[in-house]
């Protein structure tokens, strides 16, 4: 075995303790009609041969790609400290820290990652974090409910879908949601339609808990956040924002709109895409919410000498101590990542972490130009930071040449909204600071290349002003810069 | 003694300068965001620490070595497997391809993960005696979700919509009633029999048409094999109700117990217990569940495929329409599961059995150690972990289970879980794990031995524990009452940096 340390003299004295001739003897409990007779899995792999290996699936993975895909996960330059830190062997400790006394590196690292993020959302109340973005979102959308005994959330449809399909898992057990529409054309496409909200909110047989939108939203779009928020407080709603923390260096804090909560997805944060996770689930409120928040809190205190102390508090929300009346099951969180993140806010700082948000919007407007040049103008018209849905004709088959091309060009929109007929035909893209002009031109030289080759693409190329067959028609301003 | 460093640090807030820590990443020209529109736009930047890069990092590692943690010392925490964490596994999560590999990357692009994740599965399911195992689960708690959602739509799917019911034994995890009330059920608890087991009877009595589900922790919360699991599965069955199987402590009987086949529908596994994935002070985990035939159609969506040309693929959305759906973004805690996978082959089927054996066999070595001065409310042979109780000893000297903890920090170990499971007075869980020597576990036993005599003799000694971390115990009431859970400059001066 490759990691014990019990030679057969080490067994043997503890069985000679015990007063049994094999370890068999202690699993005679196990009634003999359901006994397992061993494993059938292949023999142990020696590291020297099992790291070749993983190192030649690793490699199976292409990672030569020019890659303008975001869509909720985001490639970010890293300081090399973070990872440097993460290392270190003293931070793998159990998952909650019942001895404060030697757990007070972890206490303190999620205090200062919740100051962290309540300066960055401008709401005072941060859990020490949750699963992921979904799951923080499904979260937010039950404590509205609880908050305001309301059993009907509604969602933007412009919200992550992933977020609002694990929404609709956790509500089905006897919560409702309901979808605000987005704006289907003119300047304000693809946003929250504010006039479908304030009809969905007026309905007095079905009250509303909260109401859910994202900033920037799926497609990349900013929405009118305040707006939003004052609808669903006129209705008694509380309101959520699902944000992206690395724009929030820039944009309107939730805190500032008039949020109750936001949730979203801590992975831009020094986090690693791996293929879906660990990931960080940023979970805020105000303090009026602070009884409902789930997950766990860790606040400042002193110790008998009056020392300066860090320690777990307001568990009575939690399930080790409230069982089913708690505010969730939630146990296990995300603290590695939680950490990673405050060492990455750290490193960079607050003037940092602006330039990240700017330089993405700087390359996200130069993206948006060689695209356009080559007959992939945006599908909205509406301001941007860093990610925008262009109008590509036969979008799947381009999205493939691409690959065959070097270029990962985005999320091909239909693929993840199959039902959604305005997004048939398009691709979502995004830049960020780690975005070079040379990939760009890639991009712009492949897409040429790829809808040249597309005979619906060679029929828009030629001059039929961008309707190709079965494509919506452009709203106005699409393509402007 | 001490086991952890001394140096208390002051706030990444408090050591913040302006100015410092600028020149890392390259300026963006000054109008770079002038087509934000001035609403969208932050009116005041957040005012996050200013800080040069030597200063985060000694902030961090002097705060890391604040930390009692697997690498530094002995962590007996019962129920947590704090077992160790193989290096490898994390040099293999962090190799280029499988850390920047993006989760909505075509299948083309992702053969490597895909094809490791579904191994993942073909190998958990075979630990597990499962039909087929979902990875999307981020932990176990959401893992217990999972599978009581799918409990929820079997039932649903045979016109079935009375069974409210979800029974669970006094001595689980807070997670399985939690996790009940969540997805719409009520939790019936049903009170342990008198040798610390489920109580079959009890449990008969409590069955009916209205129970949906039965939720067990094999072995135990108190390290014991469920003697009579098999009746008590065939009574869930003839009720016409689904068994889950709390996989908590599944390190216990690798190789000699498998959940499916014993009769569980179902069942999660906590990959940061068993198979090593570190922990981190509250994470990431990931909770894969394996299920039998009845629950197949209903596991989360997107499943792992393997295709006839042996490619690897994503199922599409909408592809399987009895699904429950998704449980959270993409695809899993991939680079958890990369680090269970490593752990999985490094050990092999041999090694795992092994495993299990020397966890139950350490675990009984040191009962019997630790039985020299505590009391064994459940003598018989333990798996993985077991209660002792110093219930007697408060009786006889006021010192409770809660200052042998803290003393046991004075004498360079993490202390055991307390009072858990809630039905033991005085109760310390402790769970060893196969990845500690025969001299760790006797140096562990001797400290509590000597710890139960200075009760004896100098109970002020053990009251007033720990005397060398970094800090004494700690006002938790206050910090419940004002609760002080951002950092403000006023903070500092109410409560003074301690350097």
């Amino acid at each position: 075995m490759p990691y014990g340390p019990h030679t057969e003299a080490d067994r043997a004295k503890m069985l000679a303790a015990l007063g049994i001739d094999a370890v068999d003897e202690l699993f005679s409990d196990i009634p003999a009609a359901l006994r397992a007779t061993g494993l059938r899995l292949p023999a142990p792999e020696p590291e020297l041969e099992l790291s070749a290996r993983l190192a030649a699936l690793a490699g199976r993975n292409r990672t030569d790609l020019a890659a303008f895909l975001g869509a909720g996960v985001y490639r970010h330059w890293t300081p090399a400290a973070v990872d440097q830190i993460l290392l270190r062997g003293e931070w793998y400790t159990a998952y909650t820290p019942y001895q404060p006394e030697v757990s007070q590196g972890t206490l303190q690292s999620i205090y200062e990652y919740e100051s962290l993020i309540a300066e960055l959302t401008g709401l005072d109340v941060v859990s020490a974090s949750h699963y992921d973005g979904a799951a923080a979102t499904a979260e937010a959308a039950l404590m509205a409910c609880r908050q305001t005994r309301r059993k009907r959330v509604l969602v933007s449809h412009a919200v992550h879908p992933h977020y609002r399909q694990t929404l609709a898992t956790y509500f089905e057990a006897g919560l409702e949601f309901d979808e605000v529409p987005v704006v289907p054309d003119g300047d304000a496409a693809g946003t929250v339609d504010l006039a479908a909200l304030e009809r969905l909110l007026a309905d007095p047989e079905r009250p509303v808990a909260g109401v859910l939108a994202a900033q920037p939203n799926f497609y990349g779009l900013l929405e009118p956040m305040a707006q939003i928020g004052e609808l669903a407080h006129a209705a008694g709603a509380l309101f959520v924002a699902v944000v992206e923390p690395v724009s929030l260096a820039v944009l309107a804090p939730p805190g500032a709109y008039g949020a109750d909560i936001a949730a979203g997805e801590g992975q831009p944060l020094g986090i690693a895409p791996q293929y879906g996770g660990p990931y960080l689930g940023l979970l805020a409120c105000t303090e009026a919410l602070v009884r409902q928040i789930p997950g766990r809190l860790v606040g400042m205190t002193t110790d008998l000498d009056g020392k300066r102390a860090y320690v777990m508090t307001l568990r009575a929300r939690e399930q080790d101590i409230r069982r089913d009346r708690a505010a969730s099951n939630i146990c296990t969180n995300q603290a590695l990542l939680a950490l990673a993140a405050s060492v990455y806010l750290a490193t960079i700082g607050p003037h940092g972490l602006r330039d990240v948000a700017a330089l993405g919007a700087v390359r996200a407007a130069e993206l948006e130009a060689a695209l356009a040049a080559v007959g992939a103008p945006r599908l909205h018209p509406g301001p941007y930071l860093n990610e925008f849905a262009v109008r590509v004709p036969d979008a799947r088959a381009v999205h493939r040449r691409l690959l065959g091309l070097g270029v990962l060009g985005g999320l091909v929109l239909a693929d993840i909204e199959p039902d959604d007929p305005a997004l048939a035909d398009a691709l979502l893209v995004c830049a960020t600071e780690v975005t070079t002009a040379e990939e760009i031109s890639r991009f712009a030289a492949a897409l040429e290349d790829a809808i040249g080759r597309s005979p619906v693409g060679a029929d828009a190329r030629s001059g039929s002003d961008g309707r190709g067959a079965g494509l919506r028609t452009t709203p106005a301003g699409v393509g402007r810069r | 003694m001490g086991v952890v460093g001394e140096k208390l640090q002051p706030t990444l807030f408090e050591r913040s300068r302006p100015g410092r820590g600028e020149g890392k990443i390259p300026h963006p020209p000054a109008d770079a965001l002038d087509r934000i529109p001035a609403s969208a736009r932050r009116a005041t930047p957040p005012a996050l620490p200013e800080l040069n890069e030597p200063e985060v990092v000694r902030h961090y590692v002097n705060l890391s070595q604040l930390n009692f943690a697997i690498d530094t010392g002995f962590y007996p925490l019962g129920s947590c497997t704090m077992k160790f964490n193989p290096k490898l596994n994390e040099w293999a999560a962090r190799l280029p391809g499988f850390a920047s590999l993006h989760p909505l990357s075509p299948d083309e692009v992702a053969q490597g993960t895909l094809e490791l994740l579904w191994r993942l599965e073909q190998a958990l399911a075979e630990i597990g005696g499962m039909q087929a195992v979902t990875l999307q689960p981020a932990a176990g708690a959401q893992g217990e979700l999972t599978g009581i959602l799918m409990i929820r739509a079997y039932h649903r799917s045979r016109g079935d919509t009375e069974r409210l019911d979800v029974l669970v034994p006094d001595s689980s995890h807070g997670t399985n009633p939690a996790t009940a009330t969540m997805a719409g059920f009520r939790t019936v608890t049903i009170p342990s029999a008198a040798d610390g087991g489920v109580d079959v009877d009890a449990f008969r009595a409590a069955l009916g048409p209205r129970t949906a589900a039965v939720m067990i922790t094999n072995p135990s919360t108190l390290g014991l094999f469920e003697k009579r699991i098999g009746e008590l599965l065939d009574a869930v069955h003839e009720a016409g109700a689904l068994a889950y199987m709390d996989g908590a402590n599944l390190n216990a009987i690798m190789g000699r117990f498998k959940p499916g086949e014993a009769g569980f529908d179902v069942m999660h596994f906590n990959v940061h217990k068993t198979f090593s994935t570190p922990h981190g002070g509250g994470g990431p985990g990931a909770g894969p569940v394996g299920v039998g035939e009845k629950l197949l159609p209903f596991l989360p969506s997107p499943r792992v495929l393997r295709e006839g040309d042996g490619t690897f693929r994503l199922e599409r959305p909408g592809e399987r329409p009895e699904s429950i759906g998704r449980m959270r973004s993409f695809v899993g805690n991939t680079g958890v599961l990369v680090r269970a996978y490593a752990y999985i082959c490094a050990h092999g089927g041999s090694g795992l059995e092994q495993v299990s054996e020397d966890a139950v066999l350490a675990a009984n070595y040191l009962k019997r150690r630790v039985g020299e001065a505590y009391e064994i409310p459940y003598d018989r042979a333990c798996k993985h972990e077991f209660v002792a109780s110093a219930a007697g000893m408060k009786k006889r000297t006021g010192v409770r289970t809660l200052d042998i903890a803290k003393r046991l920090i004075d004498y360079g170990f993490h202390p055991p879980t307390i009072y858990f499971p809630l039905i033991v007075e005085e109760g310390m869980l402790i769970e060893p794990t196969e990845t500690e020597s025969v001299e760790t576990l006797d140096a562990f036993a001797d400290a509590l031995i000597a710890i139960a005599a200075e009760a004896e003799t100098d109970p002020g000694l053990v009251t007033g524990a720990p005397h060398t971390a970094p800090v004494r115990r700690l006002d938790e009431a206050t910090a419940a009452r004002q609760p002080n859970l951002r950092w403000r400059p006023m903070t500092g001066r109410q409560m003074p940096c301690p350097d």
